[in-house]
């Protein structure tokens, strides 16, 4: 029906819409709870920060809800998009992890846990975890690595990505800041940690201003050979 | 010609009309389908829903409150359905959306309650793994494209710690310290929030208020919602189910709403 | 061996009401080196004899982590125990999957048993050979459980099974009361000395030989190998053994129907028909 004839006077003696046939929904069985993860490499250590928001729509589930899940003393896998594939996602690593751990008597090293995923993602290929995945960790040599993943299980190695609702926002933001990427004689030289905790501060209030489904604190996991420390840093809350 | 001269000219009649043709597949009525191909009806939209669950934490407790209505599209065509329901001593579920779904569900946690009692191991179910088990529940049936049609609000007590979960048709699931679905979500959480923000931690007479003016708002506002409503509080001391409560209402104002006619 | 007709089956009873294939797979158990489960208040443990078969090979694992709160250590067919290892393994993952919950030590326990009893009763099938001290610790606090090839399974306070275990169950009996009281310790101490009393006068436990499994609160099971059983094993050390305990185990009452039925060869048909030798070893 075009805009002028929902105004005019015939519309007006069309009963309500409750009143005609029944309205029927279609089951979906995808949403979009939001968030956003960031994972950056360093040289003898790996960060990745979530935002703590959970939402759908206007509506805002838990403020403090974060997207990273501890795998082992140094791997951490950041995980975004439907909640509920990611809780099932993650349940499923955590199995295939510890059935690892006991078979082979040791916890799986971070290169393995991302060539793990990528089979575990591929497995749903038609019927995918509408997820988005980072994998932080030390490797086997004890340096920073990231790995960041498609949903269906395409995967590679990176030295900072971004994933998540703000993920346009913050990836340009560290290619230039990190990458170097549009600066006139830029040295590249390996980045600090506490530079680059002060940058994941940054771009997440940034992004909180502009993304509503980014927001109410973000977590900070940095891996080291010590283990993994949390911090919290707080955003806007609305 | 004696063959024309039997069956006319058009050689014989159909074998059975209406009937099955020989060399044809054919299903019967009331038959099994062995091909295995059959269309299979699964829940494509709720009929008799419920609307908002409500469900807040106070000091050394939950509180979980629901409706008694189950609305036929917008008829308000059942005005006496429980949509909580006690699962033992520290464990109540709520329950929103299509109320066969609940009610297929509830006697399957019944009788695990009573297979697990029957063990007499000492353990039980906890609103933990409740919650745990209704994710996976209705996240694989989500899966099969055939879900249960509801959000579950599970509340408890465990290990003395109060607890509440939240899932929903498609297995999302997160716990907070006060929850809503449906319109509550919406129109009461907000307030729930706003109230537990300023206030810290509630007592649990501040906590049965909250609900009760969370209700009634509801009732003003939410049109598939009724004056009419359950409400369980769980402590250590057990779980207090209480209703139907029937708050009072003022309409004196809707005399002045005009201009819907 | 001695054989006798009623042997050829676990399905077929003997006329004195037994069945002759379990209590064979209890005594493969009996082959097995010795392990000992015992509990506190507050911790749970397991201290078994490692067996190296020969000089060029390692020594055998005893000790196997099923979950974080779980672990058992195994006397009788390893090939047996891996298997149900790996199923208990995947009860305790179902667990976790479905309720976020450690399963509790007495549903694992019982599910082995359920387990175990089918071949107990099916035509053509053999026990397993394998008995299994479980130790862990849920919600009810720690355990030790004791399973055995015939599907039975205990709740126990402490417990020995494998080779010569009877002394290390004397030295159990003996020193029971203490034990639910004792630090971590303390109880590891007296697991020590009882599985010591299962050796023979010449040998002794060392770190090679000897491995050590802990469940407790809110702690991963935890297995001591090596260097780090060294420190425990000094606590022990120089102190007298036991006074020198029984030769051998009485030999099982089994041997003494096999003798019986050995020395009645050929039986007499029909077997039920034969009125049984009331005055065996039973």
């Amino acid at each position: 029906m075009a805009f002028s004839d929902m105004m005019s006077y015939n519309s007006m003696k069309q009963p309500l819409q409750d009143y005609q046939a029944p309205n029927q929904l279609h089951f979906n069985p995808y949403d979009f709870n939001g968030g956003t993860i960031l994972a950056i490499a360093g040289e003898d250590y790996a960060l990745i920060a979530t935002d703590t928001r959970l939402s759908q729509g206007f509506s805002i589930h838990s403020h403090d809800n974060p997207k990273t899940y501890p795998l082992s003393s140094k791997t951490v896998l950041g995980c975004c998009g439907f909640h509920g594939d990611v809780l099932t996602l993650t349940k499923v690593i955590s199995a295939r992890l510890q059935i690892f751990e006991k078979d082979h008597n040791k916890q799986m090293p971070t290169s393995s846990v991302a060539a793990m995923l990528s089979t575990i993602l591929y497995y749903r290929r038609f019927f995918p975890y509408y997820t988005h995945n980072l994998v932080a960790g030390l490797d086997d040599d004890g340096k920073g690595c990231v790995y960041s993943f498609d949903p269906v299980g395409s995967y590679e190695r990176e030295v900072f990505r971004a994933k998540g609702s703000a993920s346009s926002m913050l990836q340009p933001l560290l290619d230039n800041q990190i990458g170097g990427k549009n600066q006139q004689g830029y040295v590249a030289q390996p980045l600090p940690l506490e530079r680059c905790v002060t940058l994941v501060k940054d771009v997440f209030t940034s992004a909180a201003e502009r993304d509503i489904y980014t927001g109410d604190s973000v977590q900070i996991s940095i891996i080291t050979k010590d283990g993994i420390k949390n911090e919290r840093f707080p955003l806007r809350r609305d | 010609m004696a063959l024309s001269g039997m069956f006319g000219r058009d050689g014989p009649g159909p074998l059975w009309g209406g009937g099955p043709t020989p060399g044809l597949f054919y299903n019967f009525p009331g038959s099994r389908n062995t091909s295995g191909m059959e269309a299979k009806q699964v829940t494509q939209s709720p009929v008799v829903t419920g609307s908002s669950v409500l469900g807040l934490q106070f000091k050394g407790g939950v509180i979980i409150a629901a409706d008694m209505l189950g609305s036929y599209g917008s008829l308000a065509r059942y005005r006496n359905c429980p949509r909580l329901l006690k699962v033992n001593d520290t464990t109540v579920i709520g329950a929103a959306g299509d109320y066969a779904d609940f009610q297929h569900l509830s006697s399957a946690i019944e009788q695990r309650v009573i297979d697990e009692e029957c063990m007499n191991d000492g353990f039980a179910y906890t609103p933990t793994s409740l919650h745990c088990w209704l994710t996976r529940v209705l996240y694989n049936r989500r899966c099969q494209f055939n879900p249960f049609w509801n959000t579950y609000i599970v509340a408890g007590l465990e290990n003395d710690q109060p607890y509440l979960g939240y899932v929903d048709k498609i297995g999302m699931a997160y716990e907070a310290p006060s929850l809503a679905c449906g319109f509550g979500a919406y129109l009461a959480l907000p307030i729930i929030r706003d109230t537990m923000d300023k206030k810290g931690e509630l007592t649990k007479e501040e906590a049965v208020d909250l609900i009760d003016r969370c209700m009634k708002l509801l009732y003003y506002r939410d049109a598939r919602s009724l004056n009419k409503y359950q409400l369980a509080i769980i402590t250590k001391d057990g779980v207090d189910l209480r209703g139907p409560i029937v708050s009072e209402t003022n309409w004196e104002i809707a005399h002045m709403i005009k201009g819907y006619e | 061996m001695f054989r006798n007709q009623y042997d050829n089956d676990v399905t077929v009873w003997s006329p004195q009401g037994r069945i002759h294939q379990l209590e064979y797979a209890m005594e493969a158990v009996k082959q097995g080196s010795a392990c000992v489960g015992l509990k506190s208040k507050t911790h749970a443990i397991l201290i078994a004899l490692k067996r190296a078969p020969s000089e060029l090979s390692a020594h055998q694992k005893k000790i196997i982590p099923i979950d974080d709160h779980v672990g058992v250590s195994i006397a009788g067919l390893t090939a047996d125990a891996r298997l149900l290892c790996n199923f208990m393994r995947n009860e305790c993952l179902n667990s976790r999957w479905s309720y976020n919950k450690p399963l509790p030590i007495s549903r694992l326990v019982s599910m082995v048993g359920s387990k175990s009893q089918i071949p107990t009763q099916r035509y053509g099938r053999r026990p397993f050979g394998v008995g299994l001290l479980v130790a862990g610790y849920d919600a009810l606090g720690p355990h030790i459980y004791q399973t055995c090839p015939s599907a039975n399974y205990y709740d126990c306070k402490a417990m020995a099974i494998g080779a010569r275990s009877q002394s290390a169950k004397t030295y159990l009996e003996k020193s029971l009361d203490v034990f639910s009281d004792c630090s971590l310790d303390e109880l590891v101490k007296h697991g020590l000395r009882a599985l010591r009393d299962t050796l023979p006068q010449e040998v002794d436990l060392t770190s090679k030989n000897c491995s050590i499994g802990i469940a407790a609160k809110d702690t991963k099971f935890a297995i001591l190998d090596d260097d780090e059983v060294s420190p425990y094993l000094t606590l022990i050390e120089g102190e007298e053994r036991s006074v020198r305990q029984a030769p051998e185990e009485p030999q099982q009452s089994m041997e003494a129907d096999d003798q019986s039925a050995a020395a009645a060869q050929p039986e007499p048909v029909p077997a039920d028909a034969e009125p049984v030798d009331e005055s065996m070893d039973l």
